[in-house]
């Protein structure tokens, strides 16, 4: 079970959070005026390296925020947990 | 209305986690009907305008509790506090405390009355600490935790507030109603190796 | 007997039992374990070969034991655990097994938990060196958990603050960050164990770092019939001596591949065993070794192997071969026999196996590299000269890996699969080295570039009445109950499981079975009153200056224009454009709304609406507060609902235009402060009245007692779901699958075009603009029989498979109000096929039905206006 550092609350355990997926895929600012190809890859498609990845997890049973890590796909080490969307 | 027709959802369990272990060991006690108000706020939200209405300046520190009196504020989350205190007596859609700190806080400031969304069990003894380390994965040791600390976590399978008051230790824990009878039984449960 | 009389640092000799195996009684010492204690009274066959049924002994001394696995008897009893991991107690017995053991068919009433703990530094072995590294840890001020898998924990650390020294504890996984898994055996060595204590405890420890400090695995060389009682590690062998003070034969030949086992050989001597000969692969050994056991007149060889035995009636060993071999295990010469109760075998020395990490496991140390893994008689093949085990606890032998390369399979991992190789609950811990090294040699690669098959947690084999912990029984799931649920358990309403929520299912009156009574709740809502516990709803309350806006990008229709005090329907979808959740937002005041979600959904909501607050929109002011347990609410349904609710609030105007439909009031109800809905879910005349949850139970009464007059009917979720039904009102998760959009469910009308909302994108892509999409409709069913849900629709009646699926039905019951079995179902194109007749197909036999509108009900609405 993963250790995962919430910026507010410090590290717990992987049960009390829930995962978001790929980071940095923001909802297209007007999902009209995308094509179909583009509006299926952001629905559908991310991407899924060995290696570093940027995520975002929920902290559900403690503080509700979201936060970013880069998570190491195959070590599992996780770095540089960053608030999404407000300051501390 | 003279008669008070409050019922808590451990109404029937009371008895039983009032009876349950001693000083030497662990002891539970509900405290139903206390008032409890969530406060948030947003980005721009004067909080410093609710310091009249709650006699405290609310935490800004996630996991730290401001009292006054038996009045606690437990900041939650950034711009997230729940504000509990004794129960008031009289029947009423929300409690008066809600209606103050809205008042007060003005458009950017939410006031939400959840007196009756949690109940409050308070944990305490040499082994209250050993009780919850049954079901809560939260470092609760005195360098991690302490009197003044909150936190939301899970607690067996309910998720809770979880608040120390001080050093027996005393641990109190806020679930909610729904769960309430489900998390009672299960600390009953869990005590039986302390209380014998 | 063959117990030393003195010696053995883990028995207590003050304090003798006596265990029981297969029936007969046996003289033991504290700290014995079940191993020790039958070798000290020359119990050489324990238990038997899993296919071929052939009598073994004990093999080694901790986890790795391949062959003596017991059942456990007394106590909680175990269906198959090690001998070598049974601690003794006075009236322990345990029987042999062959190969399985039996589960018990009486309820194991024991009591497990589970402990946290958080720590710098765990240490796994509790001897001199592992006690060593907690003190200096503790003395810097570290939190320590030391954890000792046998019940001797070194006695140089003192109990302390912040140390927690935990004997008969395994550790049995060692996961990411710092997660460590052990399982503490609290009560299994009490021959009387207390009721109130954790028979077991399986402690989850994060810790800053782990050192190990557990010894290397011993691994054997295989020989013919290598599986006899009497075969055993060498170091194993020693320590019997050591720990227990047994021996574990008179007469031993040790068949060594490394200096460790020369060591043992001189700790066998020094106890009193006589060695018939030590024998080496290697062609030198270390001269200082051998000349020791030369010294004591001990006849020792190298390059020489065992390549067999001998067994007594018994099947135990009274005989080992000798011969020299090459560097491939070759015998060389003809074989010598030399009589010897014990063969002590130690090829060489592997890293720990107690760790409970997920790794690949070396073959082999290099030291040891050029001795074989498996000895062969001189020009004979190995099953001849008699059977040559690889996995002893599998009963796989060195003829079935020659099998497994013959027909092409050189991976381990294939190997392992195919002969079952390392899949035993010793986890091959014996075995895995040999399997590597035959394989090596047979494919002609060197060990080191086979890659090892995985260990995985756990390390030991643990119980599933330990997982679970405390959560068994009414623990097992948190019930989440109402404040009304006292009255429905009293009542003895049958309830319904509905995501952890218990809800009542129907209230039966007399004897009425569950069809009889569900009609008769119908009858009284659609012509009387009725009134249902409707608690469980989710209920989100919305305040700051953009909820309006907000809601108008998360739901399909428009809500910023809702005045205060009325009430909306609204649908949310996902971003792929399927229906995700629906309910009802209340405007409270210009700020403030309260939106109620499905029983189901509430937190899945309260997700979502933050995940897009947080995440995407964090400049609108919108700030989400669960009031779900803080209402408790009464539904009263049906023409008399208005009565009923006058009688309880007498200050409330109730007329159809002072209290419209979709609007609410707050008022005094029954003497208590509450919120009035006036929504409905049945299509009837309806009210929901909402109170603070302490409140809940005494409104419940009172609803009650003023309903007496009109007859008022409690109802469950199965008489909500026929009205509903009826009405046409589909139930995410129920009639939806996650696969439907709102115009499938013909909603166009609740679906803007005017705004953009999370979802709408989706609706323009051509999976969503085909024509064939399945369509929410009604089917009427002849006859009598009720469609189940789940039931196929199909065209034709019988025909050729595959007979093409047309639909399938979502829910299925028998209206009141038409007298006649109904369904909805999605069906492909199904809102042209209104009309049309169909079959569903309910186990095997196909019942014809009509399509129709899924509004089968008051189609106008005007029941509900009252
Ligand atoms: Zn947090």
């Amino acid at each position: 079970m993963l250790y995962i550092p919430c910026p507010w609350c410090g590290p717990r355990d992987e049960t009390e959070f829930r995962y978001g997926g790929e980071a940095g895929v923001a909802y297209p600012a007007d999902p009209d005026a995308v094509d179909d190809a583009a509006w299926s890859e952001y629905l559908f498609v991310r991407s899924n390296p060995k290696g570093w990845f940027e995520e975002r997890w929920v902290h559900t049973s403690g503080c509700r925020r979201w936060f970013t890590v880069r998570r190491h796909t195959v070590s599992y080490e996780i770095r540089d947990p960053r608030p999404i969307g407000e300051s501390t | 209305m003279t008669v008070d027709v409050r019922r808590s959802p451990l109404a029937e369990l009371a008895g039983e986690l009032a009876a349950v272990g001693g000083p030497g060991s662990v002891r539970f006690a509900e405290r139903p009907f206390r008032v409890q108000v969530e406060l948030r706020a947003a980005a721009d939200a004067p909080v410093s305008r609710l310091y009249e209405a709650l006699a405290l300046m609310l935490p800004r520190g996630v996991g730290y509790v401001a009292s006054t009196g038996d009045r606690d504020a437990l900041c939650l989350a950034p711009r997230w506090w729940l504000v509990t205190q004794s129960p008031e007596p009289a029947p009423v859609l929300e409690s008066a405390l809600a209606g103050r700190l809205r008042t007060a806080g003005g458009a950017a400031v939410s006031a939400v009355d959840v007196s009756a969304q949690r109940t409050t069990i308070d944990v305490t003894g040499p082994n209250a600490r050993d009780v919850l380390a049954h079901g809560c994965s939260v470092d609760l040791h005195p360098r991690a935790f302490g009197p003044g600390r909150c936190t939301q976590t899970a607690l067996a399978k309910a998720q809770v507030v979880l608040q120390q008051l001080d050093r027996a230790p005393t641990f109190r824990v806020l679930v909610r109603a729904s769960f309430a009878r489900y998390l009672a039984e299960w600390l009953l449960d869990a005590a039986t190796e302390y209380v014998g | 007997m063959t117990r030393l009389t003195s010696g053995g640092d883990r028995v207590d000799r003050s304090r003798p039992v006596t265990v029981t195996f297969d029936g007969a009684d046996y003289p033991a010492y504290a700290g014995d374990t079940l191993a020790s204690a039958l070798l000290a009274n020359g119990v050489r066959t324990v238990a038997r070969g899993i296919y071929t049924g052939r009598p073994r002994g004990v093999f080694g001394i901790g986890a790795e034991e391949p062959n003596a696995f017991v059942q456990v008897e007394s106590g909680t009893g175990e269906p198959m655990l090690p001998a070598t991991l049974v601690e003794v107690y006075d009236g322990l017995r345990a029987r042999s097994v062959a190969g399985k053991g039996r589960l018990s068919d009486v309820p194991d009433n024991a009591r497990y938990d589970h402990k946290t703990a958080h720590c710098e530094l765990v240490v796994v072995g509790g001897g001199m060196d592992g006690l060593r590294i907690a003190a200096e840890a503790a003395g810097r001020g570290e939190r320590v958990v030391v954890c000792e898998s046998s019940r001797v924990l070194a006695a140089t650390l003192q109990e302390q603050d912040d140390v927690l020294l935990l004997n008969r504890t395994t550790v049995v996984g060692q996961y990411d960050h710092g997660y460590v898994v052990a399982v503490e055996r609290r009560t299994d060595h009490l021959p009387d164990a207390p009721e109130t204590v954790a028979r077991q405890r399986l402690w989850h420890v994060r810790a800053g770092r782990v050192v190990d400090t557990t010894k290397g695995m011993e691994h054997p060389y295989a020989f013919p019939d290598n599986d006899r009682p009497g075969v055993m590690l060498a170091g194993a062998a020693a320590e019997y001596v050591t720990w227990y003070g047994v021996l574990p034969g008179r007469v031993a030949v040790v068949a060594s591949g490394n200096d460790d086992a020369l060591r043992a050989a001189l700790v066998l001597a020094d106890a009193g065993v006589a060695l018939g000969a030590v024998l080496d692969t290697r062609p030198e050994v270390p001269a200082g070794l051998a000349d020791g056991l030369r010294g004591l007149g001990v006849d020792v060889r190298t390059g020489h192997a065992v390549c067999g035995t001998d067994a007594d009636s018994d099947g135990a060993v009274v005989a080992a071969h000798v011969a020299p071999v090459d560097e491939h295990g070759r015998g060389t010469a003809e074989p010598q026999l030399i009589r010897c109760d014990l063969v002590a075998v130690s090829r060489a020395w592997g890293p720990p196996p107690w760790s409970g990490q997920q790794v690949r496991t070396p073959g082999g140390a290099s030291t040891t590299v050029g001795v074989p893994s498996v000895i062969r008689v001189p020009d004979g093949d190995g099953d001849a000269a008699g059977r040559t085990f690889v996995d002893l606890h599998r009963d796989a032998t060195l003829a079935d890996v020659e099998r497994a390369v013959r027909v092409g399979m050189t991976h381990p991992e294939h190997v392992k699969r195919y002969t079952t190789i390392g899949t035993g609950a010793d986890q091959g811990r014996t075995a895995n080295p040999v399997m590597l090294g035959v394989l090596a040699e047979l494919t002609g690669r060197p060990t080191a570039e086979l890659e090892p098959t995985t260990s995985r947690p756990p390390a030991v084999p643990v119980s599933f009445a330990l997982l679970a912990g405390r959560d068994r029984g009414r623990l097992a799931d948190p019930e989440r109950v109402t404040p009304m649920h006292p009255w429905h358990v009293a009542h003895g309403l049958p309830f319904e499981d509905v995501g952890q929520w218990r809800r009542p299912w129907y209230a039966p009156r007399g004897d009425e079975d569950m069809d009889e009574a569900v009609r008769r709740e119908c009858r009284a809502v659609r012509t009387g009153v009725g009134t249902m516990d409707a608690s469980t709803l989710g209920k989100i309350e919305l305040q700051g200056r953009d909820v309006g806006a907000f809601l108008d990008r998360i739901y399909t229709n428009l809500f910023s224009t809702l005045k205060v005090g009325r009430i909306k329907y609204g649908v949310m979808c996902h971003a792929d454009g399927m229906v995700f959740d629906d309910g009802t937002t209340a405007r409270l005041s210009e700020d403030r709304w309260l939106m109620s979600t499905t029983t189901g959904n509430a937190a899945a909501v309260l997700d979502w609406l933050e995940e897009w607050l947080f995440t995407e929109w964090p400049e609108l002011d919108v700030r989400c507060t669960s009031v779900t347990d803080h209402w408790a609410t009464v539904a009263i349904a049906g023409p008399r609902s208005r009565d009923v609710v006058a009688a309880l609030a007498p200050d409330l105007d109730l007329g159809a235009e002072a209290f419209p439909f979709m609007t609410f009031r707050e008022a005094t109800v029954a003497g208590l402060p509450a919120r009035v809905f006036r929504i409905s879910f049945s299509g009837e005349l309806a009210y929901e009245v909402n109170v603070p949850a302490w409140y809940g139970l005494a409104l419940w009464e009172r609803v009650l007692e003023a309903g007496k007059p009109y007859g008022i009917t409690v109802y469950g979720t199965e008489t909500m779901h026929v009205l509903r039904a009826e009405k046409g009102f589909p139930i995410v998760g129920q009639d939806t699958d996650g696969t439907v959009t709102p115009q499938d469910l013909g909603m166009s009308w609740a679906v803007s075009k005017r705004k953009s909302f999370v979802g709408k994108r989706s609706y323009g892509r051509e999976e969503n603009l085909r024509d064939d999409r399945k369509q929410l409709v009604g089917l009427v069913a002849d006859g009598d029989r009720v469609v189940p849900e789940g039931a196929q629709l199909v065209v034709a009646p019988g025909g050729v498979p595959p007979v093409p699926m047309a639909g399938h039905v979502t829910s299925g019951y028998w209206s009141t109000a038409l007298e006649q079995p109904f369904a909805l179902a999605l069906l492909e194109r199904g809102s042209e096929r209104h009309g049309e007749r169909l079959y569903a197909v309910d186990d095997g036999e196909a019942v014809a039905v009509t399509v129709t509108a899924p509004v089968c009900y008051d189609p106008e609405g005007a029941r509900r206006d009252g």
